[in-house]
C-alpha cells in the first residue's frame, strides 16, 4: 500500500508542479472561475477559506456555534472577542482542557478568519 | 520527490485555492444531470459521515436538491454504545433519527438500501428498484468486517455467540445481555483488531466501561484483552486509569504475547492464540475491517481494502464525481471516527457547493476530538487538526496531542463533562 500511495502522491505533486509552473493550458482554461449563482447569506461564508476552517468548530460547539450542552456556545461573542481568545488558548495564557491543542493547529491569519465567522454568523442570527 | 516545491511556497498556494487543483479538482461537471436547474446530489449512509454532508449541503446552499438513501428510521451511534455496556447509559441515549433532517433542512430522505452505483450513467439503484440520477454522490458507507479473517467466526458466529458490537444496535444489546446474564467471577475476552480500524480507542474505553460495571455487581471478574498489536491509543492514559480505578481486573496481551487471535470456536467458547486457547465467558471479537460493501462493488476500492480520495474535496481517485467519507475513505493520517467521518462531510460538502459554481474549492481544514470515558468523572481525550501539504492529509505536528499524562483529577472529570457535551454537540451538528 506504501508504493501505491506514493505513486498517487507523485501523480498529484506532478500535476501540481504543471499547474504552478502555468504549462498546463488545459487546467488553467478548466479552473476559470464561471459566474457564481448565488452566494451563501452569511458574510462570514463569503471567505471560502474561513468557512472550512470555521465549520470545524461546531462538532462540539454546536451548529452556528450554539452549544445545547456543556461546552461553550461561541454563537452571539463578537469576532474580537473569539480572535482573543482563540490567540490565548494558542499561546497558552488561558487555561483549556482540549482548546490549546485545537489552536496550535492554526496560523494567526487562520484564527482571525475563524474568529471573523462566528462573530458574522453570531449577528445574522441574533 | 525530487522537486524544488517548498513546504512554505505549498501553504501559500493554499491560502490562494490554486492548489486545489493542483489535486485534480476542477470546477466543472460532466454528469449527465448537469444541464438541469438545480443540482443534484445523493447521499449514501445516514451516519456521521452521510448525515453532516447532507444537512451542510442544504445549509451551505438551499438551490441544491440532496436526497439521503439510509436503510435504518433509528441510528444508534457507536460513540456512546460503550458506556451502554458499562450500564451508564441506555440504547435510547444513542438513538438519532433523520426528522430534523427532512423537515428543517429539507434533506429528501429515504429509507432504503442502495445496491448498485453506475458511475457512467451517474445513477443509484435502491433496493426497491428505484433509480436515482446525481450531479454528485456522496458514499458514506462505513465499515464491513472481514469475516474470513479469523478462522471460526461468522455472522452468524457474531449474531449469537461472539458479538463484534462495532456497529451499534442489536449488536450492542446482545453483548450488553451477555454481561447482564454473566456469572459473577467470569472471564470477559475483547479481542481487537491491527490497524486500521473503526475507532482506535474504542476497545480500551470499552473495556475500562464493561471493567466499572464489573466491579460494582460482578467482583473478582476479569478482562483480557487479546490484540493483535504491540500498542494501542491512548495507551499510558488507559493503563493509568485502569490501575487506580480497577486494578488486577484489565489484562492487556500485545499481539507478540500471544494476543493474537488464530481462530475461535464458539461452541466451546474459546479463542486459539500462539500460547495456547483461552476460554471466556464473554467473548467480543472485533474483526478486521474494509470499506462498506457498496464501495466495493462500485469499485471504489484499491488493494488496501479503503477508497482512495482527492484530499482537496473527498472526490474518489478511480470514479470522479463519486465522494467518499468516513470510514470507508483513507483519508491520510486521519483517524476512522464518527468526528473525522463528520469533518469530512462537510469539507466535501462544502468543496461540491463550489465546484457547483464553477469554483476551486478552499484549501479543507479537517479535525478530530476524541473522547474516551474510564469511569464516570475520569474521561481522557485526543485531539488533532489536519491539513493539506504534498503528501496528502497530514496532522499539523504543533497541534493535537493527548490528555496530559499527569492531569489531575478536576482535569479528568472536566473532560468527562465535556465527552457528554462533545455527544450532545456532534449529534444534534450532524443530524439536526
Amino acid at each position: 500500500m506504501a508504493v501505491k500511495l506514493r505513486v498517487r502522491l507523485t501523480a498529484y505533486a506532478l500535476s501540481f508542479l504543471a499547474l504552478a509552473a502555468g504549462s498546463s493550458a488545459f487546467a488553467k482554461e478548466r479552473v476559470t472561475p464561471k459566474p457564481a449563482r448565488q452566494e451563501s447569506s452569511s458574510k462570514g461564508a463569503s471567505n471560502p477559506r474561513g468557512e472550512v476552517l470555521a465549520l470545524s468548530c461546531s462538532t462540539c460547539h454546536g451548529t452556528d456555534g450554539k452549544s445545547v450542552g456543556i461546552i461553550p456556545s461561541i454563537n452571539g461573542r463578537s469576532a474580537a472577542y473569539l480572535e482573543a481568545a482563540l490567540k490565548a488558548f494558542k499561546s497558552g495564557s488561558r487555561y483549556s482542557t482540549v482548546m490549546s491543542r485545537h489552536a496550535r493547529g492554526y496560523s494567526d491569519d487562520e484564527l482571525r478568519l475563524i474568529a471573523e465567522y462566528y462573530g458574522t454568523v453570531s449577528h445574522n442570527n441574533k | 520527490m525530487s522537486h524544488n516545491l517548498s513546504r512554505r511556497d505549498f501553504n501559500k498556494l493554499l491560502l490562494s485555492g490554486v492548489a486545489a487543483s493542483a489535486f485534480g479538482v476542477l470546477g466543472s461537471s460532466t454528469s449527465a444531470f448537469a444541464a438541469s436547474s438545480s443540482k443534484k446530489v445523493v447521499v449514501i449512509g445516514g451516519g456521521f459521515g452521510g448525515a453532516s454532508a447532507a444537512k451542510y449541503l442544504r445549509k451551505l446552499d438551499p438551490s441544491i436538491s440532496v436526497t439521503l438513501v439510509e436503510p435504518k428510521t433509528v441510528f444508534y451511534t457507536c460513540p456512546l454504545s460503550n458506556w451502554v455496556l458499562g450500564g451508564l447509559k441506555t440504547m435510547e441515549d444513542t438513538a438519532q433519527n433523520y426528522t430534523i433532517l427532512r423537515n428543517k433542512y429539507k434533506v429528501n430522505v429515504i429509507t432504503d438500501s442502495a445496491v448498485a452505483v453506475d458511475a457512467a450513467r451517474s445513477t443509484v439503484r435502491l433496493k426497491s428498484g428505484q433509480v436515482l440520477g446525481f450531479d454528485r454522490l456522496i458514499l458514506s458507507p462505513g465499515i464491513d468486517f472481514k469475516w474470513d479473517a479469523i478462522e471460526g467466526y461468522s455472522e452468524s458466529v457474531a449474531n449469537s455467540k461472539m458479538p463484534h458490537a462495532w456497529q451499534a444496535g442489536p449488536q450492542t444489546i446482545l453483548l450488553h445481555n451477555q454481561l447482564l446474564a454473566m456469572k459473577s467471577g467470569g472471564r470477559v475476552l475483547i479481542c481487537p483488531p491491527a490497524n486500521p480500524f473503526r475507532c482506535a480507542p474504542g476497545p480500551y474505553e470499552r473495556a475500562s466501561l464493561i471493567a466499572g460495571y464489573l466491579k460494582a455487581k460482578k467482583p473478582n471478574s476479569k478482562i483480557i484483552i487479546l490484540d493483535s498489536k504491540e500498542k494501542f491509543a491512548k495507551q499510558a492514559l488507559f493503563k493509568k486509569g485502569w490501575d487506580r480505578l480497577y486494578p488486577g481486573m484489565i489484562e492487556w496481551r500485545s499481539g507478540a504475547t500471544g494476543g493474537k487471535i488464530l481462530k475461535v470456536d464458539a461452541a466451546t467458547m474459546s479463542v486459539a492464540t500462539d500460547f495456547g486457547a483461552e476460554h471466556g465467558d464473554v467473548i467480543n471479537i472485533i474483526p478486521p475491517q474494509k470499506a462498506g460493501k457498496i464501495a466495493f462493488d462500485a469499485g471504489l476500492t484499491d488493494a488496501s481494502g479503503w477508497c482512495p480520495i482527492n484530499p482537496v474535496s473527498f472526490e474518489s481517485t478511480i470514479h470522479p464525481g463519486i465522494h467518499i467519507i468516513g470510514d470507508a475513505s483513507f483519508a491520510g493520517a486521519m483517524p476512522k471516527s464518527g468526528f473525522a467521518a463528520s469533518s469530512q462531510g462537510k469539507v466535501a460538502a462544502a468543496a461540491i457547493v463550489r465546484l457547483f459554481q464553477g469554483k476551486v474549492p478552499a484549501a479543507p481544514s479537517l479535525v478530530n476530538t476524541c473522547y474516551s470515558l474510564l469511569a464516570p468523572g475520569y474521561g481522557i481525550s485526543v485531539a488533532g487538526v489536519y491539513k493539506l501539504t504534498v503528501e496528502g492529509i497530514v496532522e499539523i505536528k504543533e497541534a493535537g496531542g493527548l490528555t496530559p499524562i499527569d492531569a489531575d483529577d478536576d482535569q479528568l472529570r472536566e473532560e468527562a463533562n465535556f465527552a457528554q457535551g462533545w455527544y450532545n454537540n456532534i449529534t444534534r451538528d450532524t443530524w439536526g
